[in-house]
């Protein structure tokens, strides 16, 4: 198990290649969703201080 | 059929209408996007064999050609808009434009992180002055020309139009790319997928790649109408200048 782990992780020793684009994408991915949702919620607490 | 296509239009007219429609598919759009990504990341790392030069570095296609596309298609979409909104005059269309652009823009600096990071193992270089690398940085300066022009100019009535010219002329560049590896010897490979052609990529591994597209598309479509909504209630609740518009 562990070494059929160590195996996928090695991607035939491009690893480090392949899975920090993946990283860069999917942090993108998260980050273009969460910054949106964010500021939307700081808009909603402040249209509720107006009210 | 004939339905859809007047709800389409109605949708487009109407803010309204569009907000309605809108929020109610985002979480059909999300289940979709998160059924898409799990399969492509699944097939794409670990059921899709592994190619015989490449080795499992040809795994980067998986991220790289679904960002690579979509920084090409929402620049389309924006042209499209952008034309909607000089002709037209659409409130939408406006919208579509700025929300789009960021994102554009990202997803054509994660096309040019991940080819760089694939590039460094296959052609031992990080960066080349290549046809098709050089025409998708220049895409990446009009995104951000584009999202600079829009917080730049203050009246935004006036605003928005000259950044839809600004879109217009940069579209000369989307075919630009997509021919660069025709029309220049670059070390940059041709189309993988073709339409009106066999694609030169094995069944074992096409599958995968069209659901991290579709998942992309998918992505695309889920913040875009996110954003466009949180920004039609805020115009709702400020009176903003978009409500005087036709």
């Amino acid at each position: 198990m562990k070494l059929a782990l160590l195996h996928f992780f090695a991607m035939g020793g491009y690893g480090g290649y392949v899975f920090s684009a993946y990283a860069c994408v999917l942090i993108f991915l998260l980050a273009q969703w969460f910054i949106p949702w964010r500021r939307w919620q700081q808009y909603l607490r402040r249209q509720n201080k107006l009210l | 059929m004939w339905s859809i296509i007047k709800l389409a239009q109605g949708c487009l007219l109407s803010p309204k209408l569009f907000f309605r429609y809108s929020q109610a598919m985002l979480p059909v759009l999300a289940v979709l996007f998160i059924i898409l990504l799990s399969y492509g990341l699944i097939a794409g790392l670990i059921l899709a064999p592994a190619d015989y030069i490449q080795g499992d570095a040809f795994r980067i296609i998986y991220v790289h050609a679904p960002c690579a596309f979509l920084s090409l298609f929402i620049y389309a979409v924006m042209a499209a808009a952008a034309i909607c909104a000089l002709v037209f005059n659409l409130t939408l269309a406006h919208l579509v434009i700025r929300h789009s652009a960021s994102l554009g823009a990202g997803f054509t600096l994660l096309a040019l992180i991940t080819g760089s990071i694939w590039g460094k193992p296959m052609w031992g270089t990080w960066w080349i002055w290549d046809a098709r690398l050089t025409s998708e940085l220049i895409l990446l300066f009009l995104y951000t020309g584009i999202i600079l022009c829009q917080s730049a100019l203050a009246q935004k009535m006036r605003g928005e139009r000259a950044v839809a010219i600004l879109v217009l002329i940069g579209f000369i560049d989307i075919p630009i790319i997509h021919y660069s590896v025709y029309w220049w010897n670059t070390l940059h490979q041709g189309a993988t997928l073709k339409l009106f052609a066999p694609s030169s990529i094995d069944s074992s591994m096409i599958y995968p790649l069209l659901a991290m597209i579709a998942a992309f598309l998918l992505y695309y479509a889920m913040v875009l109408f996110l954003r466009m909504g949180h920004e039609l209630t805020a115009i709702k609740a400020n009176h903003h200048w978009l409500e005087k518009m036709p």
